[in-house]
């Protein structure tokens, strides 16, 4: 991947001292995964380009690394050579440092100068043409972009998602221009820092200094990074995963916790329209806004959470059951709770159970308190004597994320086999769905929803279920009702009859 | 008269009791192996690193609870080495005893305190010990010795003094009665008779057996001759008598079987009573008693007695054929086969009961065929149902002759129900043979009703059955492991992404490639493949053309009844198309209809279901085009690659181009290698490009399959290679717009011309831009000597490659570092795979419960997550 920095200041050759490099010379140096190699293809007092040519060793980034440890099939055909990304960063400062940092030995007041320069970026990788702009124009770039086709054989697979950049600057210094790139030019990229380990990671945001702050897109930018460095991504899943077309379950942002709960939220529209796979759990993936509601306080999933854990408390019950208790939200409202003396929660997914672990802190409890709660790996769809013996049990929007056809066998597993004392269950109702500006009609409010239930449908399940097993059950509206479709979520609330 | 020889049943827990002093560990390690023996004394060391310390004697019994109770569990031999003097200690272990069915055995070492105290004065770690100690030892086991009977012991062997301990020269292991492992059959079992005698003779004529009258010259003689065919035994479940007209004739033709080797006999709850009838024990003559007393007035005393004495000797169970076969009147659980315990006995007689009552003032039987999970098939009868149906490997045969049913046979090993419908209602039963199927019906559940009683089982499988560490019994190999964290792995991918685990009777295994080739330009040739079968003996090999697609297998009933039949899926289709991970490989509903469909009647067309005798079939196949399923992927992954490259490296070049031109060092190499990767982002585009045609329609989409896997009562490893291909060649004839006959050649790797033209044949299939070939051993199991070898190996062309190893693969530089792979890893995994993924099909031809061929398919998923280089 390419990059070049033009200016036509006067004397342009210049830049040569600014970079810190001569222009009558092609030098080569290594970086970490390849080679970065500075040249300059034109160097007159005129006009003098640099030119920052990164060649990356495919082999090389994926040998060492075990016997594809962490990789699937697909990650070894990459896009990593030919484009900007973390890697470039760090050819940046390996290069360019001494120009980063504003020093200049033989033109020592060279950095402070203003110059018109024009940078070419070739190519970056983006999530959508318009962010190089919402990027770069904020800090006063004038900037162009270029894509094409994503196959010329196939018309209808559109463009691709690679663009050449074009940036330009009347007047700024030479150092705040590879700072902005080395900040932002991974922040383009689509997240695939596969081979920069976390330190390198946490200097790029460092490098935001004095800027980023006033940066309109802080937050997206902010949370680019942080993505990143709290990302686990589980070798083993990712392996049988392969050759699918679902991407792994991302990992959420940690400062999204109780301590700070609108971090997502004040950035909610903007991850929406970037990256339809991003960290939120349920609607927010899909990007949907409530047209009704102007400012929620709290998402709908902390609500229903809330209201959830509302509900089992009324019932005074000493062994609770989260049935697919992710990364632990209502685990955490459970605890607080010190009558109840026992909670299981279950998730079938590994890396939900760990990433629980680590947000209720079970390492550090103190014994009593960590007697109280135990994680386990199971699957609602296989009978499991563990889950026998418990006051009341949750499954918190986890129906939908099972096809229907297996509903019997959690009907089983849970209802007649399980058989807690009570029981909810909550689910999107899709009636409401209409509410949702991005959601074209027939479609989930999350990619893994294998349906969504109208109010009728889900009574008529909840019914029969009762009917079948021995159980009382009345269904609520979950968040607020609008006339006509009711509320976002519904409950059912079951009681050994 | 000092006993020389101790007779002991060979499953038991022997207590020795004796002061300290005794001798108990010296005469324990004179007859019993060492690992036979726990000792008081070693757990005491093991806790407290000192034998002798007292303060240590709570964990150490604990610990020698723990390991007798291990011992026990599976069924071994144990002795307790410790002074067991006090009821309170012996106690707990008559309990386990109990616990585990085993018999509990007291040996008194009853010696003089002086010898005792002579022993122990010798000993230097218990010369510490008073002889207060030895005598309240002697105290305590005085008291025992009266009551050790009502504690429980039924073997106890009083050795008084040094002399009669020393007698003992050894340990007869007396052989358990309802152990007749050697009995291989085969075997023809009989249910409930009942006293329907004439349903019975019917039913032994069925089964071939041959029944005359013979003169009677002694009060012993019962009159009757019964031959059965050769080889042949008849094993009678119990209930002879009761109810129906003629229980005499029944017990006599059934003695008369039993004395002559003819048949075995184990008893049920209606014989017993009448022995204890016979015994002069008061019995209520109720539920059919009466008829048959009655029945036997007009016989003989010594009928009678002989009947007494018949009754009074049959064994509770038997465990037959190597422990394969497990027969008893109500059934046993798998802690009790084998076992003596009066709760073995009454399990067997009455099975067991939930305590509650049902409407027709019955008590309602316990369900252990439902939770039964043990290796011993379990033939048993006691509770009337419509229809004997197999559940986790037991079967009830009791189908209420007596009742106006039937009277039915299964024989071993075949597995094949004989029945002889009963004449007449001889008594009306007190609920109705077929109450639950109306009750079901009257619940409108009659989806449900229509299912066996397996299937419906086999809707919730057990979360046990796939968790931890799992190792699997395979007939290729004899064990296959699949580690913890790769089960978890697979929990979720199975839970959140396959279909309903009926679906997934197989999964294919993983395939190595050839070792690495070490021509110029390539990474894989079939050369090292030929010579690989070759070293290991193999003499045919059978190269078949590889389609690049998407590995699926298809489950395809004749209609949705064989599914809903052979399966126990209704509304479910008639059929799946599945990937490697159990998924579904449609997702337009309205597709897979068509195409299951225009598959079936490909089939029907080519008259499959009549040739092969079945009405449901499995297949391995490659479904293609590739981007039919992996469209995004190749859009996402493979496509967005090339793209990067077509739009970076030109402007690299054009920048390269202006430093050469102005001379700059390097710039020029610099250059040619930018220009060489353009090209070679060009070449991998057309590489990928050729497997991707956009599916509008049905008839955009081809299957090309290349095993006949499976259909009712068969698999097909057990032919060649050639046979698949011919046979589903034959197949691909009936729709070649849907199918596609796979290219394949035969190599007898002794013949080089034959070698070399097949290499011609693989080089020309690359160079056009084919994925490569497939080299299997011409035997779909391949093996050499005992072991296993590798059921394939894929040799995949330059071109193909490009995909696998990225654009650059073939630049200077790179594809000597790409040679140093190995193959070893992914080899091991493909055995694993392809002994599990075998095995988890002919448990499902064979009829096995769900669960057992669910865990080799969660096997193969499970491995599936090893770690191992993917590009392989």
């Amino acid at each position: 991947m390419l990059l070049t920095i033009t200016t036509t200041y006067q004397p342009a050759t210049d830049l040569g001292y600014l970079l810190h490099k001569n222009p009558a010379r092609l030098q080569s140096l290594e970086i970490t995964g390849g080679q970065a190699h500075v040249f300059y293809p034109e160097a007159t007092a005129e006009r003098c380009t640099a030119a920052l040519l990164l060649d990356l060793d495919p082999v090389g980034l994926v040998r060492g690394r075990g016997n594809g440890e962490g990789f699937a099939l697909e990650q070894y055909v990459n896009d990593r050579p030919y484009v900007a990304s973390s890697f470039l960063s760090v050819a940046l400062s390996k290069a360019f440092g001494t120009a980063m940092n504003g020093t200049c030995k033989d033109r020592p007041a060279l950095p402070a100068e203003a110059l018109p320069l024009a940078i070419t970026v070739a190519v970056v990788s983006a999530p959508g043409p318009d962010w190089p702009r919402r990027l770069f124009e904020p800090l006063g770039y004038t900037v162009e972009t270029e894509t094409s086709s994503l196959d010329p054989t196939q018309p209808e697979w559109g463009n691709s998602s690679y663009y050449t950049l074009r940036l330009r600057h009347d007047g700024l210094r030479l150092q705040d221009v590879l700072t902005h790139l080395y900040v932002l030019l991974p922040v383009l990229d689509n997240d695939k820092h596969y081979y920069i380990d976390q330190q390198e990671a946490e200097k790029l945001l460092h490098r935001g200094g004095t800027w980023l702050p006033q940066h309109p897109e802080r937050g997206f930018i902010t949370r680019r990074y942080l993505r990143y460095l709290a990302a686990m991504v589980n070798p083993t899943l990712a392996r049988l995963l392969e050759g699918t077309e679902e991407e792994l379950p991302e990992p959420e942002v940690s400062t999204v916790d109780s301590a700070s709960p609108r971090v997502e939220g004040s950035e909610q529209e903007s991850t929406e329209t970037v990256s339809p796979q991003a960290v939120l759990p349920d609607e927010a993936t899909r990007g949907l806004t409530e047209s009704t509601v102007q400012q929620p306080r709290l998402s709908l999933h902390d609500q229903r959470l809330q209201q959830v854990a509302h509900e089992i408390y009324q019932l005074a019950p000493k062994r609770v059951l989260d049935l697919g208790c992710g990364e632990g939200k209502l685990l955490r409202l459970l605890l607080r709770q010190p009558k109840i003396e026992f909670i299981r929660g279950m998730d079938v997914s590994h890396q939900a159970l760990s990433r629980a672990a680590q947000r209720l802190h079970l390492d550090e409890l103190s014994p009593r308190q960590r007697a109280r709660i135990e994680l386990i790996q199971g699957s609602l769809l296989y009978r499991d004597e563990r889950l026998a013996g418990f006051d009341a049990a949750a499954l918190v929007e986890v129906i939908e994320h099972l096809d229907e056809n297996r509903l019997a066998a959690l009907e089983a597993v849970v209802f007649a086999q399980a058989r807690p004392a009570h029981v909810f269950v909550t689910t999107p109702n899709a009636d409401y769905n209409q509410l949702f500006e991005k959601l074209n009609a027939g479609e989930f409010r999350h990619d893994d929803h294998r349906f969504e239930w109208t109010r009728a449908e889900f009574a008529a399940w909840a019914t029969g279920v009762a009917e079948r097993h021995g159980y009382q059950v009345r269904v609520v509206a979950m968040g607020d009702e609008v006339e006509g479709v009711g509320a976002p979520s519904q409950m059912a609330v079951f009681g050994l009859a | 008269m000092p006993q020389d020889t101790l007779k002991l049943p060979e499953l038991s827990l022997i207590l020795l009791l004796g002061s300290s002093g005794a001798g108990k560990s010296t005469f324990a390690r004179r007859l019993f192996k060492p690992t036979e023996i726990v000792s008081s004394d070693v757990c005491r060391g093991l806790v407290a690193d000192d034998e002798n310390d007292q303060s240590a004697s709570g964990d150490a019994f604990e610990l020698l609870h723990y390991l007798v109770a291990k011992r026990l569990k599976r069924g071994l031999l144990t002795v307790v080495d410790a002074t067991n003097v006090q009821a309170e200690s012996r106690k707990p272990l008559v309990a386990l005893a109990r616990q585990y069915h085993v018999l509990p055995v007291a040996i008194v070492l009853d010696v003089p305190d002086a010898v005792a105290h002579e022993r122990n004065a010798h000993r230097p770690e218990r010369r510490g010990m008073g002889p207060h100690v030895i005598a309240r030892h002697r105290q305590d086991l005085r008291r025992s010795l009266r009551n050790l009977r009502d504690e429980g012991f039924r073997h106890i062997f009083h050795l008084r003094g040094v002399e009669e301990v020393d007698a003992v020269q050894g340990i007869l292991r007396d052989r358990l009665y309802n152990n007749r492992k050697e009995e291989t059959g085969p075997f023809d079992i009989i249910g409930d008779v009942h006293g329907c005698y004439d349903e019975l003779l019917a039913l032994l004529g069925d089964l071939g057996y041959q029944v005359e009258a013979e003169p009677v010259a002694d009060v012993r003689d019962l009159g009757i001759r019964v031959t059965p065919p050769a080889g042949r035994r008849a094993i009678f479940l119990g209930d002879l008598v009761d109810r129906g007209p003629a229980s005499p004739q029944v017990l006599r033709l059934a003695m008369s079987m039993v004395r002559s080797g003819a048949a075995l006999c184990v008893p049920g709850n209606h014989d017993i009573k009448l022995l204890r009838h016979l015994n002069g024990k008061k019995v209520t003559a109720n539920h059919g008693l009466a008829e048959t007393l009655a029945q036997l007035e007009s016989e003989s005393d010594s009928f009678k007695g002989q009947v007494r004495q018949f009754l009074d000797g049959l064994v509770s169970h038997y465990v037959l054929d190597g422990g394969k076969l497990v027969v008893a009147h109500a059934g046993l659980t798998e802690e009790m086969q084998g076992r003596g315990s009066g709760a073995v006995r009454a399990f067997a007689l009455f099975g067991e009961s939930t305590g509650e009552i049902d409407e027709f003032g019955l008590p309602i039987r316990y369900e252990w065929a439902r939770e039964y999970r043990g290796r011993a098939m379990v033939v048993f009868g006691h509770t009337p149902v419509p229809d004997a149906e197999w559940l986790n490997n037991t079967i009830d045969i009791d189908t209420g002759c007596v009742f106006g049913g039937r009277l039915t046979a299964l024989r071993y090993p075949e597995r094949e129900l004989v029945a002889v419908p009963a004449a007449r209602v001889y008594c009306e039963p007190a609920r109705p043979l077929n109450y639950r199927a109306a009750q079901l019906a009257a619940a409108g559940a009659a989806a449900e009703g229509d299912l066996s009683a397996q299937h419906q089982q086999d809707d919730v499988l057990d979360i046990r059955d796939v968790t931890g560490k799992q190792f699997i019994e395979t007939r290729l190999l004899r064990g296959v492991t699949v580690r913890e964290e790769n089960a978890v792995a697979a929990l979720e991918v199975m839970s959140r992404f396959a279909l309903h685990p009926k679906w997934l009777l197989y999964l294919p295994p993983t395939m190595s490639p050839t070792e690495t080739s070490e021509l110029p330009d390539l990474l894989e040739h079939p050369a090292e493949a030929f010579a690989y079968y070759q070293k290991l003996g193999v003499e045919r090999v059978v190269c078949e053309e590889k389609h690049m697609g998407s590995r699926v297998v298809v489950v395809l009933g004749k209609d949705e009844a064989a599914i809903q039949r052979r399966l126990g899926l209704t509304g479910e289709g008639i059929g799946k198309c599945y990937t490697r991970t159990g998924r579904n490989f449609f997702t337009d509903k309205n597709l897979e209809t068509a195409f299951l469909a225009r598959l079936r009647d490909a089939l029907t067309t080519a008259g499959f279901w009549d040739k092969f005798s079945t009405d449901w079939v499995c297949l391995d196949a490659e479904l293609l085009p590739w981007s039919a399923k992996a469209q995004e992927l190749v859009k996402n992954q493979y496509a967005a690659v090339a793209a990067a490259a077509t739009a970076a490296l030109p402007q690299v070049e054009a920048v390269l181009a202006e430093a050469a031109a102005r001379d700059l060092e390097g710039a020029e190499a610099l250059l040619a290698r930018t220009t060489a990767r353009r090209q070679a982002a060009a070449d991998y585009a057309d590489a990928y490009r050729r497997y991707c045609w956009p599916v509008h329609s049905l008839d955009d989409l081809k299957l090309a399959p290349f095993h006949l896997l499976a259909t009712e009562g068969k698999t097909y490893f057990d032919r060649d290679h050639a046979w698949h291909m011919e046979t589903l060649r034959t197949l691909a004839l009936a729709d070649p717009g849907l199918l596609r006959a796979t290219p394949y050649r035969v190599v007898p790797l002794g013949d080089p011309s034959e070698v070399e033209s097949a290499i011609q044949w693989w080089t020309d299939l690359t160079a056009a831009g084919g994925e490569g070939m497939v080299v299997k051993p011409y035997d779909f199991i391949p093996l050499n000597a005992r072991s296993l070898l590798q059921p394939a190996l894929k040799c995949r062309g330059r071109e193909y490659l490009r995909i696998i190893y990225g654009p650059d693969y073939l630049l200077p530089g790179n594809l000597e570092r790409l040679r140093q792979r190995n193959v070893k890893t992914k080899r091991n995994l493909a055995l694993r795979e392809f002994a599990l993924g075998v095995e988890g099909l002919e448990r499902f031809v064979a009829g096995q419960p769900l669960r057992r061929v669910h865990q080799c398919v969660f096997g193969v998923l499970a491995l599936e997550s090893e770690a191992v280089d993917p590009r392989l």
